[in-house]
This record gives C-alpha cells, sequence and structure tokens, in this order.
C-alpha cells in the first residue's frame, strides 16, 4: 500500500529541508521513494499545510514509582479533568499527573510520537515499563538511573577501574532495558540516606568518600566509551538553589570536553542578586553552552499554574516540602539504589521567585545559539504538565505574545530579566530541530525524527497559522508507523508503539560479582532482578527496538 | 496434565502470596504437586501446596467451556446497570482485564484488602509521607519500631530476612539493631536478635493506640505532657522511645494497615506518618507501611496509573470516579446498587465472595468451594504457578516477575476476563 501526502510545506532539518514544498510517499509503514509506476492508493492533499516529522519528547516523566505515587497524591487535582471513554479510548484522568492511557491519547493528539522517561530507578525498571506499556500512541523508553546506588559508590571507594565501571554502566542498561543513563545529584541522594542535606560538586559524600564530580566523570564516560550515543544526562547538584549557577558551570567545566546533557537546565541557572538574593544566571549558562560543543541541555521551562514535582532528588526535595501547594508531600529512600521525592506546586507569575524562574527558562531557549544542543521540555510534570507544549512554543515564536505576557509577571521579576531586550523568535525550522531531529539525534534514533526515505513514517501535518499555539495543540493529521491515528487533533486510531533500548557489550563476569552483592545485601536475587524481553512483548501489544551503539572505544 | 514431566526442583522462586515477596524459595514441582523444599513460611508453604481442584468452569453448578462460561458472564454483565468487580486477587494483567472489563461495561471496581489499603492511601493524600524499601532497611536501620501488630504472624520471614542477616552495608553487627513493639506485643521469637536480646515491649490496647501515638509525636516535638501514663504505659517509656528515635542514625517505624483495626485508625497511621516526617528534621527514619498480600499492591498500582485513582473507582459515568465510602463492596451490596458481582480471587481459595443476592461470576482459584453455588465459576491458574506474570511488593517500588512453575492447563485471570470481554463484544455486534 502507497500513500501519498502531497504538496505539504516540509521541515525537515535532519535532510536540511527548510520549508520546501514536497510530496512525501509512505510504504510499510516508512518513509518511501515510490518507483516510477507503482500505483498511489490513497492520497491527502496537504496544500499549505507544514509536516514535520512527529515530535519527540526526550525528558517526560510518564512512567515509574514516582509517577504513580503523584497520581496517588493528588486525586482533587485528576477530577477537574476527567476523560471519558468513547467508542475507541479507554477512560482516563489528565493534568498535572495524568492516567497512562489520557499521557499517550494526549502527546499523539498533539503531534508527538514518542516520549522517554528520564529517571528509571534499576530497582524500579519493571515497574516503569508496565506502566509505560499501557501508554497508547507513542513510543516509549527511559534512562536508567545511577549515580547514587550503593554498587557504583564502593566500586568508586574500592578504586575500581574504568574498565569495571563500564561493564556495570553496560548491564545497567541491558538489565532494566534502557536506552541512556541518568544521574541525578550524583551521590547526593545518598548522601541524604546518611543524614546529609547538602552535597557540593567538590564535597566529598558521606561513607563513600566520593565527590559529586568524580561520579559524573565516571559515569560520562562510561556512557561515552560504551558507544551509548545519548550522553550522560545529568540533574546537577544543587537544583533550586539560589546561587547554583556556578555549580552548573564547574559542572560543564569539570567534563573536560565528555559529551554529557543537562537536563531542565532552569532550575540550575540561579544567581542570587539583587534584593530577593534571587537573580537569573542564564546568560552564563547560555554562554557556557554555546562555548562548550559537548554540552546539550534541555530546559525545564515553568509555567503558571498548578503542577507536581517529581524527581529522584531526595535531598532537594526534602528541602523543598514546605513550599508544598497543596500541603503534602512524598519522600521515599530506594532499595539501595536511589530515592524519589514528590511534591506538588502552584507557580504563580505574581511571585517574584516564580515569575523569574520563568523569565530564566525563556532566557535561555532565546540565547543558546544552536537548537541542535538546546531541547524543548517543561521537565514534565515538574514545570509543568506536557499539554502545554503548545504554549510554550508561542513564546519562543511569537515575541510580541511573550513580551505581553512578560508585562503581566511579578514587576520586579521583569526588572530583574532581559527577556524584553531579546529579539529572538524561533523558526519552524528551528522548531523543528528541537522537537524532532535533535532529540532523534542525540538519542540515536537513526530511522525516526525526520522525512528522509527510509525513516519510520511518524508524521505530524499542522495548519500554518499565525497563532502558533493554536497551531501545534491541533494538528490536522498524525501519522504513527505510517498509519492515519489523528485527525483534526482527536485520536482515530489506537496503536502501540515500540520500547526503544540500547545494549553496548559488556564482560560477563561483572554478573558474577552482582549476584553475590544482590545476595548479600539486597533482597531479591539478580536473575529476577533483570528484565527479560518477553516481559516487554509477550501481549502481543510492545515491542522492542534496539539501537546500535557507536562501536565505542572498548577493543 | 504434564505428569509426564520429570520431577524438577527450581531455585530462586518468588512467592506472590505475601507483600515481603521473597524470591529465594525452593521448588520441587512432581505433575501439578507443587512443594516448598527451602525457604518456606507459614504463609508460603499451603499457599504453594494446596492441589489443584477443579479444572472445568460452571454454569449455574453444570460443567461447561470456558466459551460458554464466558458467554453466560457476558450475558449476565450485559443486562446488570451496575457491575461490581470485587476480589482482584489477581495479578497485573490479570487486573489489566478487570480494568478494561469495568471500562467497558460501567462497573465499580474495589479490591479485597481495599479497607486496609485505604488506610494508608488516604494518609497519602491527606498529607504525604516518608517512607523506604525492604532493602534499606536491611543495610541501614538501626531501630524498627513495630507498630500494632505482631509483625511475624503475617510476614513470617521480616526478620531474618530484613534484619538478623550477616551482611548489611551500614550495621556492622545484628546486636547493634533495636527492635521496639508498640502496641500489641509478638507471639514469637521472630524479633529476638542471633544473640538472644528479646525487643523492647511497649503494651497497649488497640483502640489506645490513637492516644498513644498522638502522645509519642508531642514527646518527638519536645511537647510537654503532663500524663504519667497513656493507654497504660508510663510517659517514660514513650519519652525513652521518643529519644530512641530522635537517636537512632536510620530509625524505620512500621505498621500493618490490615491489622490496625480500631475506630480511628487511619488517622493513627496518619499521626505516625507526620511524625516520621518531623523527626527528619535533625535525623534519618522512614516509614515501611507492610501489606499487599495476595495481589494487594498489584490492584491498586494499577488500577492508578491507568485511571488516576487507586481503588473503589466507578466507570458508571463514563469517566473515573473514585470514592472511598460509596464505591465500597459491602456498601454496594447492601444498599442493592450493584446488581451483578464479578469476583476475583486467584490466589486464595478461602477468599470467597461476600454472601450477595445478585448474579455472581467467580474467577477464583482451582479448589475454591461455595455455600451458594455462583451462577458462573471459572477456576483459574495461581500466577507464579500455573502461569507468569507480575506482582507488587509492600513498597509498590518493585515489581517481581513470576514464573510459571508447573502446566495445569488452567487459564489466567487475564485470559478468563479478556474471554468474558470478548463475549461481550460479539453480542454487543
Amino acid at each position: 500500500m502507497l500513500i501519498k501526502l502531497a504538496n505539504g510545506t516540509l521541515y525537515d532539518p535532519a535532510n536540511g529541508i527548510d520549508g520546501e514544498v514536497r510530496d512525501l510517499y509512505i510504504r510499510d509503514g516508512r518513509i518511501a521513494e515510490p518507483a516510477g509506476d507503482e500505483k498511489v492508493d490513497q492520497e491527502y492533499d496537504l496544500t499549505g499545510k507544514v509536516v514535520m516529522a512527529g515530535a519527540i519528547d526526550l525528558h517526560t516523566h510518564i512512567g515509574g514509582g514516582k509517577v504513580t505515587i503523584a497520581r496517588t497524591l493528588l486525586p482533587e487535582d485528576h477530577r477537574g479533568d476527567p476523560m471519558p471513554r468513547s467508542e475507541l479510548r479507554r477512560s482516563s484522568c489528565g493534568h498535572v499527573a495524568p492516567g497512562t492511557y489520557y499521557t499517550g491519547y494526549r502527546y499523539a493528539e498533539m503531534g508527538y510520537t514518542a516520549g522517554f522517561e528520564p529517571a528509571v530507578l534499576p530497582a524500579n525498571a519493571r515497574a516503569a515499563h508496565m506502566e509505560m506499556a499501557d501508554i497508547p500512541m507513542i513510543d516509549k523508553g527511559g534512562y536508567a538511573m545511577l549515580g547514587s546506588d550503593d554498587f557504583l559508590l564502593r566500586m568508586m571507594a574500592a578504586g575500581d577501574d574504568q574498565e569495571a565501571i563500564n561493564d556495570y554502566v553496560a548491564w545497567t542498561l541491558q538489565a532494566t532495558q534502557c536506552i541512556g543513563i541518568k544521574v541525578v545529584n550524583p551521590g547526593g541522594i545518598s548522601a541524604f540516606k546518611f543524614n546529609q542535606r547538602s552535597l557540593d560538586l567538590d564535597e566529598e559524600g558521606p561513607h563513600y568518600g566520593q565527590t559529586p564530580r568524580e561520579i559524573l566523570r565516571r559515569l560520562a564516560r562510561a556512557v561515552h566509551e560504551l558507544g551509548v550515543t545519548h550522553p550522560l544526562h545529568v540533574h546537577g547538584c544543587n537544583l533550586g538553589v539560589p546561587g547554583n549557577v556556578d555549580t552548573t558551570l564547574r559542572t560543564i567545566a569539570g567534563m573536560e570536553g565528555l559529551p554529557v546533557h543537562l537536563t531542565h537546565i532552569q532550575f540550575h541557572s540561579y544567581g542570587t542578586e539583587g534584593d530577593y538574593g534571587f537573580s537569573s544566571g542564564a546568560a552564563q549558562i547560555a554562554e557556557a553552552v554555546n562555548a562548550n560543543p559537548n554540552v546539550s541541555v534541555d530546559v525545564g521551562q515553568i509555567l503558571f499554574g498548578q503542577t507536581v514535582t517529581a524527581s529522584g532528588d531526595t535531598m532537594q526535595q526534602f528541602a523543598n516540602h514546605s513550599h508544598a501547594n497543596p500541603s503534602k508531600w512524598v519522600c521515599m529512600d530506594i532499595e539501595c539504589d536511589a530515592g524519589c521525592g514528590v511534591v506538588p506546586f502552584r507557580y504563580k507569575d505574581q511571585s517574584f521567585v516564580n515569575a523569574l524562574q520563568w523569565a530564566i527558562g525563556l532566557e535561555i531557549f532565546l540565547l543558546v545559539d544552536d537548537p541542535w544542543r538546546v531541547f524543548l521540555t517543561t521537565d514534565h510534570p515538574n514545570g509543568a504538565p506536557f499539554m502545554t507544549y503548545p504554549h510554550l512554543i508561542r513564546l519562543l515564536m511569537d515575541r510580541s505574545f511573550r513580551n505581553d505576557l512578560l508585562a503581566t509577571i511579578h514587576p520586579q521579576a521583569q526588572a530583574m530579566t532581559t527577556l524584553a531586550s531579546i529579539d529572538r523568535e524561533y523558526s519552524l525550522y528551528e522548531i523543528a530541530i528541537m522537537t524532532r531531529a535533535g532529540p532523534a539525534r542525540t538519542l540515536g534514533l537513526a530511522d525516526y525524527g525526520h522525512l528522509g526515505p527510509g525513516a519510520r513514517a511518524d508524521i505530524t501535518v499542522y495548519t500554518d497559522q499565525p497563532d502558533r499555539e493554536a497551531m501545534f495543540e491541533r494538528p490536522d493529521y498524525v501519522f504513527k508507523s505510517g498509519e492515519l491515528v489523528v485527525r483534526n487533533g482527536e485520536v482515530v486510531k489506537v496503536v502501540w508503539g515500540t520500547t526503544h533500548v540500547t545494549r553496548p557489550e559488556y564482560d560477563r563476569a561483572i554478573e558474577k560479582r552482582l549476584a553475590r552483592y544482590f545476595d548479600q545485601y539486597l533482597t531479591m536475587r539478580l536473575d529476577n532482578f533483570t528484565m527479560s524481553d518477553e516481559e516487554i512483548t509477550e501481549d502481543g501489544r510492545g515491542s522492542i527496538t534496539v539501537h546500535p551503539t557507536q562501536g565505542g572505544s572498548r577493543q | 496434565m504434564a505428569t509426564h514431566n520429570e520431577p524438577r526442583v527450581i531455585e530462586g522462586v518468588p512467592s506472590p502470596f505475601c507483600g515481603i515477596a521473597a524470591d529465594d524459595l525452593v521448588v520441587r514441582v512432581d505433575g501439578d504437586r507443587v512443594e516448598v523444599i527451602e525457604n518456606g513460611c507459614p504463609v508460603t508453604r499451603p499457599a504453594f501446596e494446596q492441589p489443584l481442584g477443579d479444572r472445568r468452569p460452571r454454569v449455574a453448578g453444570k460443567e461447561v467451556t470456558l466459551d460458554e462460561a464466558a458467554a453466560e458472564a457476558a450475558r449476565l454483565l450485559a443486562g446488570a446497570r451496575l457491575p461490581l468487580y470485587g476480589g482482584l486477587a489477581t495479578d497485573v494483567n490479570g487486573m489489566r482485564a478487570a480494568l478494561s472489563l469495568a471500562d467497558r461495561t460501567g462497573g465499580v471496581v474495589d479490591s479485597l484488602d481495599s479497607e486496609a489499603a485505604l488506610r494508608n492511601i488516604q494518609t497519602v493524600q491527606n498529607s504525604g509521607w516518608m517512607t523506604t524499601t525492604l532493602s534499606e532497611v536491611k543495610n541501614r536501620a538501626d531501630l524498627l519500631v513495630v507498630v500494632g501488630c505482631d509483625l511475624e504472624q503475617y510476614f513470617p520471614r521480616f526478620f531474618s530476612r530484613h534484619l538478623w542477616t550477616d551482611d548489611a552495608m551500614f550495621i556492622d553487627d545484628p546486636e547493634q539493631r533495636e527492635v521496639v513493639f508498640l502496641g500489641r506485643a509478638p507471639t514469637g521469637e521472630a524479633a529476638v536478635t542471633p544473640g538472644g536480646r528479646p525487643p523492647l515491649l511497649l503494651q497497649c490496647k488497640d483502640e489506645d493506640l490513637p492516644e498513644v501515638v498522638s502522645v509519642l509525636r508531642a514527646l518527638v516535638n519536645g511537647r510537654r505532657v503532663q500524663a504519667r501514663r497513656v493507654g497504660g504505659i508510663p510517659l517514660e517509656d514513650l519519652t525513652d522511645l521518643a529519644g530512641r528515635l530522635k537517636q537512632a542514625r536510620y530509625g524505620v517505624v512500621t505498621w500493618v494497615a490490615g491489622a490496625l483495626q480500631f475506630p480511628g485508625a487511619e488517622l493513627t497511621v496518619e499521626m505516625l506518618c507526620e511524625t516520621i516526617k518531623e523527626l527528619n528534621a535533625t535525623t534519618r527514619c522512614a516509614g515501611l507501611p507492610l501489606g499487599g498480600r495476595n495481589g494487594g499492591q498489584t490492584a491498586t498500582q494499577v488500577c492508578t496509573w491507568q485511571t488516576g485513582y487507586p481503588t473503589r473507582v466507578s466507570f458508571a459515568s463514563g469517566t473515573p470516579q473514585y470514592d472511598p465510602h460509596l464505591y465500597c463492596t459491602g456498601r454496594l451490596l447492601a444498599s442493592g446498587e450493584a446488581d451483578c458481582l464479578v469476583w476475583v480471587s486467584a490466589y486464595d481459595t478461602a477468599a470467597v465472595p461476600p454472601p450477595c443476592e445478585v448474579p455472581t461470576i467467580v474467577l477464583g482459584r482451582s479448589g475454591m468451594t461455595f455455600d451458594r453455588e455462583p451462577d458462573v465459576y471459572i477456576p483459574v491458574g495461581v500466577p507464579g504457578i500455573d502461569h507468569a506474570g507480575h506482582t507488587y511488593r509492600t513498597d509498590n517500588v518493585v515489581a517481581i516477575r513470576l514464573r510459571k512453575l508447573r502446566d495445569s492447563g488452567l487459564p489466567s485471570t487475564a485470559e478468563a476476563l479478556s474471554a468474558i470481554e470478548h463475549a461481550l463484544q460479539e453480542s454487543s455486534c
């Protein structure tokens, strides 16, 4: 079956196509080049429409323990956004901690075809995948969280060589069915279990005496040497702490050229100037990102309103619990592995701090030059729920809209931001980079995020409108693997995406050591801990797509 | 069935029957017979070893095929205004299938131990908590306070697996650990240290626990208390306990929500959890809510990730609605609002449906017996014995992969419920 998408205006940055009118063909779920005399079975007239690859969210908390804790915590929030059952769809609930069905349907209705859960605790990996298995429509993937796990800290304290750490990291990817490695407050979650309340980049942590800097370096090196495409995904030290811009700058310098992705960097870009002792470090951060091609970032933009923060960073979540709104929160120490903290938040435009956080995020978006190295996220739901993306896109693409909103926020925050002086407006091409081509490239999804022949036919079609929020809110068509799944912003067919993983090779000897460690110290056996492929595929709905590593430097 | 197979010994078998989900059982499987030969306990042994009973579904007491049973169940559900899906003691896939059917039929879901589970869930929904998991307890806990229950009765291997261990990363010697029982005293010796030191007992009646815990919270916060005794416990003993909690490096407070059966139990859980949070102002302390027998955590987890709500959810309006009081099995049956009961109990033949007059469809562990024959009975396999599956541990963090141990030919809960949903779709076409 050959489908023709005729006359659309394509934005396909991976192939250098910037707003050219072209025909696209789909055959067997992929973008195809038709043979000369091949018959077109179905044709869509896309004259005047904008065509992009399906969007990819590379940092969104959609599955795993902390998400379900957030769901449990906030029944009053679900009540405001019920999703009724239809002929096609299951009922569910939405807003800040949506049910899995809602998550899948709404992402697809906004033109997204993949989402990556950035904080898969190895001990919770099976649970995270089971939740994500119940997210329809989109592809999924996860980043396994290391850096406060006792096994790594013991290895480092014992002076294990990099090779052994690489084996452990590779084993973790395999055992947890993940595509990347995340580190959250390196060493800090462990330190909190020893009753330490802060841990700076060069401070030795309790018991093991390891510094966050060294943990970051070892993990970043492991990811790099194993040839995992996505660099170490870093949630740095001192999240949310005024003055943390210095920590972040030192973190960037400390990587010494190793590839690294700094996530929700907005929360790590705070200075201490001004009457409130809280100021924007966005310009310095953007300058450092611009100057260091090994660094990529996603923003973690905040938007005003109710949300819930869900993080592995127990140290900082506990520190912020007094801001919980509504006043209830959960912190959990988890399995000698990591932890999690869930704290509801209500960001207010008339709060100086919140208003400036909003401006800092936008400053970073607009001051980082290279759209290939900055990704569009709200760190769903930490900065705002993912349903706000069309609004965020408009803020980036429409300067007068942005300035109108800027004029309504806390006046002193207005005075402390350079936002009004920044003229930049993102183009459709740049939006396509930061929401499609860029995420696919950094994750190593070669067949995704672009519209070239052979690419997976995940395609979104919009009506070009001056109101970019309205445009991105409601695509005309979304195709998933070549099937029409959304029409006029509504799901017309329910499909199930794949799970993206990567599997660098490693020396299996590490498993013997791990088995001993599990038997001695943990409460589960290693063979019961490791997730098999069947667990994802046996229901006939799920599938696994293994992405190759970059060869790596291991001989 | 499969009796031609040679007897096999299988190691590292996980148990779905209690919330600590020990996964080191060694079982011998001989045809349909399963025997726990190592690391069993009074909970797991009978649960694994119970012989198979009926294999054929019944309609009105008469043996039928699975398809015939499913068709009759579908007919009953099609005629129901408000079907109630109760029990829900099954694995992840079984719960997924139950929610799918409940959504389609506009029914209510309520799990077996929801009354107990809600004591914890409502604490989270009112004020939140700070908790920990089993491996952290094993490696860090220097003080364990057990509130209101005889722990070993519910979790016979809790102490041996998590406290009296040869190896712990941050506890040099198990003798360094203190165990305190607040409320009920233990009936056995499980809480005695390997060196023979018994636990500290601060005994009171269950119904005095709300007051005792309130005073403990006041003492932790340095408030002056005038009473000399609370619930019969001398104030100095409670002051001493408050001091131990503040001095512990990693104190753990545990309770079994299902064991707290007295007025105000849910508020006692909340009071304990607030006390734990307050202790963390200066030291580390964490709660360890224990529970989750027979898939209890599994039902609430799956329901939460799909609908946003943990249990007692109605799909009658077309969207999930949560009400811990309205959508309770007992109330819906007593009031006559529920007019058809689907009862799922794949682990425990003793967990039979509550007495009721409405048409009843039972998916039960093979061997279940009834005072009143249900309209439809489908014997189903046990997750972790008859088929592979997944279950959740008490901490809601660790999900366990359950194994298939024998070839009984019994359908899984998910297969049986899917057959019913399929029959329902067919009949509506």
